[in-house]
């Protein structure tokens, strides 16, 4: 209780979530450089994505003249909320100030939010585009939205709570035991965050093709510093799904307390697995194909089925 | 013991030759001389059952009601094998079969002999499910015998159905087997019959009562019950007619046997009372059995092909058994015990007639099949007899075990007379309906007799007509034993 | 009740690889190609064996052992080797045989799941051994197939379904009660591996009737007048 009324503990908190939100951008190049190497490319430096930012927040902004108070209120709203939720996940600490407030299902309710105002910014403009990329983003959440919601409750039945810290915490502190409902989870989620993240399989970050485009049709008439939040707020989005990953199923070398020794330890421990989680992300996008848009049902349908096989397993196998 | 190998061997024997020898005609010679060994080893098992009461006990068990099925089965088996031989040649000169197919014909008929005797005589419910899908997988090749797309259809829906049902029956065994493990301690006994009806008492009712659900519904599959009876018109109407006899007249029976022996172990299971309605199974085995006689009386209107036609007739024959046996009592399980003699005779009868008609006519079609009686007096009296007789007229052997079941019926649940009798009167509708214009109508062009041996149809239904006025006395003590095995109480 | 991770490492392996062979039946549901579910078949039976070794492991009963290798040589293969020759003489292994709506079929199998744990409930209840909570997984299995079963249009991948309702089924036999008697055991993948000899003639058969093997064309016999 005392840490929460605690200034220095806010502080702290504001400064992880800064961090977090820093280090988003490094992610996103440190992937690009991989896919880069295995695809023998020459890769952009590693700082780029912090170069196109602050490039796009000099520039000026072009709103379209049918464009409503939303489509001009939504960069912030969605960066905001993608800053938020990034602010509940235990990142370097397990236990945030924060805590309180680290719902599982909080997390899914912000990108829900964000989404949410992305979708209708999409709709707002009136291009064809932007209502297609809207329509695909919605079926695609969706899908995906439920299968998450599976893996957050399978995770909270072996917590016995939905908080992210307990969770985390509560993985921590087991016994190594072989369960099949955290690997079948683990699996669940790496697929839904493929497809929320709109990664290959499910949408190409780098394609502006109408038949292909999901994320990127619909901001594609943001400009300037509106463009700029979008595009952080989708690093800090993949930053986010990356860290859940690593620290909800792999959480050992977080710190489970304030000392600047535990808080080193923890930042390294989360920089490794995210460098081995960027790795893995750019080969699963070199080997794997993008799927035909219709086949992203099936998909997402194999992700839920995954999570609940994992939920069904937890409850059938498991309980004794 | 070593009359039960014999009876087991000599089928298996019969197979192995019949696979080698390349000629049809002496296959079909052979096929008579197994199944009459057959016959002798089983009513040699027979005499020593009824002197000395159940024998066996280990893998093996033969008590009273199992050795009356062994000996019908191999009296079915060669009644047909002697009406099959004639056919089948007739079959051969039209070219509808090729002398390999003849071989596999023949040797599979012994090999369904061996499955069916080995799920009668078994005593370890395991290797009853093991041989019941045997008797599927010996069949499947026959029913698609003339390769044509119709058959093929037939045997593969026969396949697929009778193989899924059967699945399920196989579940139902394991949970047996799992609720028997826990109450006979040695493993390799827990699927014995003998050892698990004497511990029925013991046996977890929870886990039986489920384990019943899913061996009548597998079972049930074998026997045709509605809704699980989709296969059963089609492969008993595309096969060569010989196995139409055996598979209407002896499988089914075996069949309902299994699931007669389950019912025997879940009563005593659920007989406790608790939470489970001691009366499930015989509560089920009713209701299945009520809506397979109304839903196939109701069928047999709309059939078009006369094998067809005595498949539905066969579906609404094992409902009435299904019944009878699902309300039990000495009564109705006295019916239901002569109507399985009676109806497997009688349709295996029937179907011989219909073999030499469609012979006659050259075709399945009720609709080309007329005169039957100007053509060939045989074969049309046969017919029309065998109708009578499976319509349930007195004073035919089917007419006293419907009246047995009648009475019994109107002791324990009248209101059920009711429906029962308009099934009958409807079946009874339907078949003479069809029956009429193919026996007495019109002579048509062309229609030639054919070779026919009357001896099987003659003995049949004689013995049914035996049976229906005076069942002599050594019979009824032993439908009385077997009465007294499953019911609990004998009626003479 | 001891906690799940107080159990031996065995054991855990065991329910783990239960978990793995539901994930397998899942993938033949939604699974189109022809020679896709010949492999992930072969992989199911493989994991069978393996789980079969492992409860033999477990329980010391060596006859289970006798039984591992045979669903590791029968169905894991030499069924997939007889329906990939089958398929390869016939023409169709490269073929597709397209799941209807395969997102639908997904979801109808995890309801099917969950109705199994509510059928075997009353059994697990008595359970002792750490098997039998997989007797709902064994159950699921045969539902499951038989929900390919029902959603399939060509022969061979219902062929391939029937064959997974048989894995399911000795999967049963061997959560429920460690394996049924030897006898039994030997029977039945007797019935099996005739069956699937059988299956493999009827290819031919179905083939050279109706020039396919798309068993919706087999609808000559119905009840419906012509």
């Amino acid at each position: 209780m005392a840490d929460q009324l605690n200034p220095i503990a806010w502080l702290v908190a504001m400064l992880q979530t800064a961090l977090f939100v820093a280090i988003a951008p490094l992610f996103a190049g440190w992937v690009k450089r991989m896919k880069c190497y295995l695809q023998n490319r020459r890769p952009p430096p590693l700082l780029q994505p912090y170069r196109d930012i602050r490039r796009l927040f000099a520039k000026h902004v072009v709103l379209a003249h049918t464009a409503s108070p939303i489509f001009r209120i939504t960069p912030y709203i969605v960066c905001g909320t993608a800053a938020l939720a990034a602010s509940v996940i235990p990142f370097v600490v397990v236990s945030i100030p924060m805590a309180a407030m680290a719902d599982a299902i909080v997390l899914v309710g912000l990108f829900a939010l964000g989404r949410f105002f992305l979708a209708l910014a999409g709709l707002d403009i009136g291009t064809s585009f932007g209502g297609m990329g809207s329509s695909r983003e919605m079926t695609v959440a969706a899908l995906a939205e439920p299968a998450m919601l599976i893996v957050v409750f399978t995770l909270a039945m072996l917590a016995s709570s939905t908080n992210l810290s307990t969770i985390v915490a509560a993985t921590l502190h087991q016994e190594l035991a072989l369960r099949p409902s955290l690997l079948f989870a683990l699996l669940a989620l790496v697929l839904v965050g493929i497809a929320e993240t709109g990664r290959i399989p499910v949408d190409n970050p780098a394609t502006h093709l109408e038949l292909t485009m999901i994320h990127e049709a619909m901001i594609l008439e943001y400009s300037g510093r509106h463009l700029a939040l979008m595009e952080l707020a989708a690093q800090i989005k993949l930053t986010i799904y990356a860290v859940l990953t690593a620290n909800l199923f792999f959480p050992w070398g977080i710190g489970e307390s304030w000392s600047p020794g535990v808080l080193g330890t923890g930042a390294l421990a989360i920089a490794v697995k995210l460098a081995l989680l960027g790795a893995l992300l750019a080969l699963g996008e070199s080997v794997v194909a993008k799927m035909r848009l219709f086949k992203v049902a099936t998909f997402l349908a194999v992700a839920f089925t995954l999570a609940l096989v994992g939920m069904l397993s937890f409850i059938m196998l498991e309980t004794r | 013991m070593n009359a039960i190998t014999w009876m087991l061997l000599i089928p298996a024997a019969g197979g192995i030759v019949l696979a080698l020898v390349p000629s049809p005609r002496l296959g079909g010679w052979i096929n008579i001389a197994a199944s009459s060994l057959g016959l002798a080893a089983s009513s040699h098992l027979a005499v020593r059952v009824l002197a000395a009461g159940p024998i066996g006990g280990g893998q093996f068990y033969i008590d009273a009601f199992n050795v009356y099925l062994i000996v019908l089965t191999t009296l079915v088996g060669l009644t047909t094998a002697i009406f099959s031989r004639r056919y089948m040649i007739h079959e051969l000169e039209i070219e509808r079969v090729t002398p390999l197919r003849m071989r596999l014909y023949h040797a599979s008929f012994q090999g369904f002999m061996f499955t069916m005797l080995l799920t009668l005589a078994t005593n370890n419910l395991g290797v009853l499910w093991v041989s019941l899908e045997g008797a599927t997988l010996a069949t499947v090749l026959l029913v698609s015998l003339y390769r044509t797309p119709e058959s093929v259809e037939a045997a593969w829906k026969y396949f697929i159905l009778c193989g899924v049902g059967i699945a399920q029956a196989l579940f139902g065994t394991v949970l047996l087997h799992f609720a028997a493990a826990r109450v006979v301690p040695d493993p390799d006994q827990a699927l014995l019959w003998s050892v698990l009806h004497e511990h029925s008492a013991a046996l977890d009712p929870a886990v039986v009562a489920i384990a019943f659900i899913f061996l009548l519904v597998g079972y049930g599959t074998k026997v045709g019950l509605v809704p699980l009876h989709n296969w059963l018109p089609d492969a008993h109407s595309e096969g060569p007619t010989p196995m139409s006899a055996v598979l209407s007249g002896l499988l089914l029976n075996v069949a309902l046997y299994a699931v007669v022996r389950v019912k025997m172990l879940t009563d005593g299971a659920l007989a406790m009372g608790g939470e489970h309605d001691p009366q499930l199974a015989g509560g089920l085995m009713m209701g299945f059995g009520l809506i397979s006689f109304l839903v196939a009386g109701l069928f047999l209107h709309r059939q078009r092909d006369i094998k067809r036609l005595f498949s539905y007739s066969s579906i609404e024959h094992m409902g009435l058994m299904t019944f009878a046996f699902g309300l039990g009592g000495p009564l109705a399980t006295f019916g239901a015990l002569l109507h399985m003699t009676v109806h497997s005779l009688t349709k295996s009868a029937i179907f011989v007639t219909v073999g030499h008609a469609s012979q006659i006519a050259g075709t399945q079609k009720i609709d080309h099949i007329r005169g039957l009686i100007r053509t060939q007096p045989a074969v049309g009296w046969g017919l029309l007899i065998g109708t009578v007789a499976i319509a349930g007229f007195p004073p035919f052997g089917v007419f006293t075990s419907e009246f047995l079941l009648l009475t019994a019926t109107m002791q324990t649940w009248p209101w059920l007379t009711l429906p029962l009798l308009t099934g009958l009167a409807i079946a009874f509708a339907g078949l003479f309906r069809h029956l009429h214009p193919m026996v007495f109508g019109a002579l048509p062009q062309g229609q030639y007799p054919v070779a026919v041996n009357s001896l099987p149809v003659m003995l049949h239904l004689g013995l049914v007509l035996w049976l229906g006025l005076a069942i002599p006395t050594f019979l009824a003590r032993w439908f009385d034993g077997a009465t007294r095995l499953i019911s609990g109480s004998g009626l003479l | 009740m001891a906690a799940y991770a107080d159990l031996p490492v065995v054991e855990q392996a065991i329910l783990t690889l239960a978990a793995l062979v539901l994930v397998t039946s899942f993938a033949l549901l939604a699974q189109s190609r022809v020679i896709a579910t010949i492999h992930v078949f072969a992989w199911q039976g493989l994991l069978l064996a393996a789980t079969t070794a492992l409860v033999a492991l477990d329980t010391g009963r060596s006859h289970l052992l006798i039984s591992a290798a045979l669903a590791l040589g029968l169905k894991a293969m030499f069924i997939p080797w007889l329906l990939v020759r089958q398929a390869r003489a016939l023409g169709i292994l490269r073929e597709f045989d397209a799941v209807i709506r395969p997102g639908i079929t997904l979801l109808a199998g995890g309801a099917l799941v969950i109705f199994c744990y509510s059928v075997v409930l009353p059994v697990k209840q008595i359970a002792e051994s750490i098997t039998r909570d997989a007797m709902a997984v064994s159950l699921a299995l045969v539902m499951i197939a038989m929900l390919m079963l029902v959603t399939r249009r060509k022969a061979i991948t219902q062929v391939v379904a029937f064959m997974s309702l048989e894995n399911g089924l000795f999967f049963a036999a061997l959560t429920a009660t460690h394996g049924m008697p030897m006898v039994v055991e030997l029977g039945i993948a007797f019935d099996v591996l005739v069956a699937a000899v059988i299956f493999g003639i009827f290819f031919f058969h179905i083939r050279d009737s109706i020039e396919t093997l798309d068993v919706e064309q087999l609808n000559r016999l119905s009840e419906i007048d012509e």
